[in-house]
């Protein structure tokens, strides 16, 4: 497998022919590189601009409002006009902050952001970085942002900051588990952990999504938790601990988070394109269609899904986003973990025909729905337990109080610590 | 591992705490062990202004003392007049009191709702749509009096202007469009999970605790008493009209938020009534501009969308009132917040002080 295949990208690729035939081999590594990975800063970086607008747009479209539509034609420029906004004002640090870590943050957040659009398939043979270990690779970057964030919230040196950067490290330890787990679906259906390699086998196959779908799902949860999303914001939750690890950033530093927050979505966005959806395969309209068109295409129709989410979903508490975690998602990705792998092993051993990758789909799906159906149930059963509506009574009714010598106290006094 | 407790300052500025109010809580990890409330950022000295002023010029306090609910602060403040200095209000005035107290009720249940959920953390969703209807109220209200907010609708003997012709159309189609609505909310919030999961057996009021504390409104309800001031002391025209009271099962967020759900569809039957029984006639009585009631107190009370509203007014034959108390709803409902919040997690204390409702402009005054 070539280190370097992703010449497909037509007007360039007359460009590196010519310097193949006049040039060394490196100088075509070389500008091939760099075009590459300016191509795909110049992808982030425009992204997250968009991501802005379509962001307070749509939000402002689901919570019947206009949203932004005073700074150029549908409120394009807003995003530009916030950059600017947030350029030219004073990034404030609090006296007792840590000078040195309160500033490396937001760098530090924004390089994993950024790499992780290193391994993706744009199209057949455009792949900036095409990594044997592609999956593992985006996973460790989304451990990394936790080890910024954490930074972010002890250099502040404020206690709202730091119950925020707590609650991202529990957080984040906790997820990588059924992230993994979930990750691991399609790398054991397929047998390959290079993202492009993933795409490739769909594009033969159809899209992993049916046939490891408890996968997707483990993923989609635990991937939201992960980006400090609605409905597990709660490193950042606004009506609790104000802003979380960033409250103490302002001006462009603030931004970088928030860009890089953007940036992440959209990372995730194309992890599920890629990897359960078929990256720049859409059944065979990759002939006629740019194959990178459909591959932006298909990240922007999750990263919608995501925009929804945010707009609809209450916030989940810190222990029961855990207990998701480690009762639901985990013990579910084990389970799925050990089905695929069954399976796998039947259709390699037994050697049997792809007809019977239709049965696995059949199968994966109903287990899934009705596992799913089931932890939900056992799940969600206490809450359940009272009826939802009030009852109507017609009169007035007082029970009578209670002897005077009640033990009901009003404001006891505080346990000891 | 044992960890010192820290102390987090909630407030006075904060997300959600509703005005500049603040708590200081103590922590160990993220549970509060002791919550100390401090008052007083938003104390505007309203008891004692009002004794430098007429009667009738005390009625823009009440307006400000709980600004969601200007229209029921009005109504309290005069009714308790009107009990001190023996007038008799107009027929007409009575149910466009009834009703307009009760499109209150709605658009401050609205707010109280909306703000709940988004300190769940819905993100400000919830919050829009119910703005959305608390918009069409307070047109209402714009085309009957001219404000929207601080209303200084209710005088001492009647309202002050009879609603213009415009009113009745609009007031129809509010009454159709909004239990469609309404029902879409519940359809929509009260079967959302992680509501539930957010609300059920979070900030459990107990009901002895509740009466104890004398907790009134759907604080008091949410806890399964059944009382009401329209019900129990009625007031206006309500003892002619028919409504129920809704309950909860087990005092916690989530029936306080269902039950102030349910009163807004029984707002709503009340201003059917109102409305399809709206008699014609003067909207006032004459008053003099100096009212010199006879030496005296009086107390009345009201049920405000917050609880019971209770004003004290003493006169001595003077001009202004010698006495000028407030019994607010939201600084006893507060009271309770203590026993609610400690041995909870600092986001259930959140939740559980959003679920109370309270106004800080009716708690300091």
């Amino acid at each position: 497998m070539r280190l370097l295949n992703w010449y497909d990208f037509d007007p360039f690729r007359e460009l590196y022919e010519w310097l193949a035939k006049h040039t060394e081999d490196w100088v075509v590594y070389l500008v091939s590189a760099i075009v590459g990975c300016v191509g795909i800063l110049t992808f982030v970086g425009l992204g997250a601009l968009i991501n802005v607008w379509l962001e307070r747009r749509i939000i402002g479209r689901m919570q019947v409002r206009r949203g932004p539509n005073r700074v150029g034609p549908w409120g394009l420029l807003q995003p530009v006009a916030d950059a600017i906004k947030l350029i030219q004002k004073e990034v404030l640090q609090p006296d007792l902050a840590d000078s040195k870590l309160f500033s490396l943050p937001p760098i530090l957040v924004f390089i994993p952001a950024m790499l992780s659009f290193a391994v993706f398939a744009w199209a057949p043979d455009m792949v900036l970085a095409n990594l044997d270990v592609g999956v593992l690779y985006l996973l460790a970057l989304s451990s990394i942002t936790a080890l910024a964030v954490f930074i972010a919230g002890w250099a502040s040196n404020n206690k709202y900051a730091l119950l925020g950067a707590m609650r991202v490290i529990a957080m984040m330890v906790s997820y990588e588990a059924p992230m993994v787990m979930a990750l691991l679906g399609p790398v054991l259906f397929v047998g390959t952990m290079s993202v492009a390699g993933l795409v490739a086998w769909q594009s033969h196959y159809g899209p992993l999504a049916i046939y490891v779908p408890i996968s997707l799902v483990v993923y989609i949860v635990s991937a939201t938790a992960e980006l400090n999303r609605t409905p597990a914001d709660i490193a950042e939750a606004e009506s609790e601990i104000v802003a979380g690890y960033h409250t103490e950033y302002s001006g462009m530093k603030w931004g970088l988070f928030y860009a890089v927050e953007l940036v992440n979505s959209l990372a995730v966005s194309a992890i599920v394109a890629s990897l359960f959806f078929g990256g720049w395969w859409l059944g065979g309209l990759e002939e006629f269609v740019p194959p990178w068109i459909i591959f932006i295409v298909k990240t922007y129709i999750f990263y919608f899904g995501l925009i929804w989410l945010r707009g609809t979903l209450p916030r989940f508490r810190i222990d029961q986003l855990m207990a998701l975690a480690w009762k639901m998602l985990l013990p579910l990705g084990l389970i799925n973990a050990g089905i695929l792998a069954t399976e796998v092993l039947i259709w390699r051993e037994a050697d049997l025909g792809d007809w019977v990758l239709a049965v696995f789909a059949v199968v994966n799906i109903a287990l899934a729905a009705g596992l799913l159906i089931l932890f939900f149930r056992v799940i969600t059963a206490r809450l359940y337990r009272l009826p939802r509506r009030p009852v109507l009574v017609p009169t007035i009714q007082v029970p009578s109080l209670p002897a005077p010598k009640t033990t009901a106290s009003l404001n006891p006094p505080a346990a000891a610590p | 591992m044992r960890t010192p407790p820290y102390v987090v300052n909630i407030g006075p500025q904060h997300p959600s705490t509703h005005g500049v109010f603040r708590v200081k809580a103590t922590l160990d990890g993220e549970r509060v062990i002791a919550a100390e409330m401090v008052l007083g950022y938003l104390h505007r000295s309203m008891e004692k202004l009002a004794e430098e002023r007429t009667f009738t010029q005390n009625i823009p306090f009440t307006d400000r003392m709980d600004y969601l609910a200007a229209m029921t602060g009005n109504l309290g403040y005069c009714l308790a007049v009107e009990k001190l200095a023996g007038i008799e209000v107009p027929e007409r005035a009575q149910y466009l009191r009834v009703i307009f107290a009760e499109l209150q009720r709605i658009a401050s249940h609205c707010m109280a709702n909306g703000t709940f959920v988004n300190d769940c953390g819905a993100w400000q969703t919830p919050l829009m749509y119910m703005f959305r209807e608390r918009e069409r109220i307070l047109d209402l209200f714009e085309m009957t009096c001219g404000a929207r907010l601080t209303t200084n609708y209710m005088r001492i003997g009647g309202v002050s202007f009879d609603v213009p012709d415009e009113w009745y159309p609009a007031i129809e189609s509010l009454i159709n469009d909004l239990p469609e609505r309404i029902a879409e909310y519940e359809d929509l919030l009260l079967d959302n999970e992680i509501l539930l999961a957010r609300g059920r057996d979070v900030g459990v009021l107990k009901p002895d605790v509740a009466i104890n504390a004398s907790a009134s409104g759907p604080l008091l309800r949410g806890c399964g008493i059944a009382w009401d001031i329209r019900k129990a002391d009625p007031y206006c025209v309500y003892d002619r009209m028919q409504f129920d009271i809704p309950v909860g099962h087990n005092g916690d967020c989530f029936d306080r938020f269902v039950v102030r759900m349910e009163e807004m569809k029984q707002s709503l039957r009340i201003i059917r009534q109102a409305y399809e029984e709206l008699p014609g006639g003067p909207v006032n009585v004459p008053i003099p501009l100096a009212l010199r009631p006879e030496p005296g107190e009086a107390y009345a009370r009201i049920e405000s969308p917050k609880g019971e509203l209770g004003f004290y007014v003493v006169s001595d034959g003077g001009p202004t009132p010698y006495r000028w108390h407030v019994r607010s709803p939201s600084f006893i409902n507060l009271t309770v917040l203590n026993d609610m919040v400690v041995g909870h997690s600092l986001a259930d204390a959140i939740v559980t002080l959003g679920s109370i409702d309270i106004n800080v402009g009716e708690i300091d005054r």
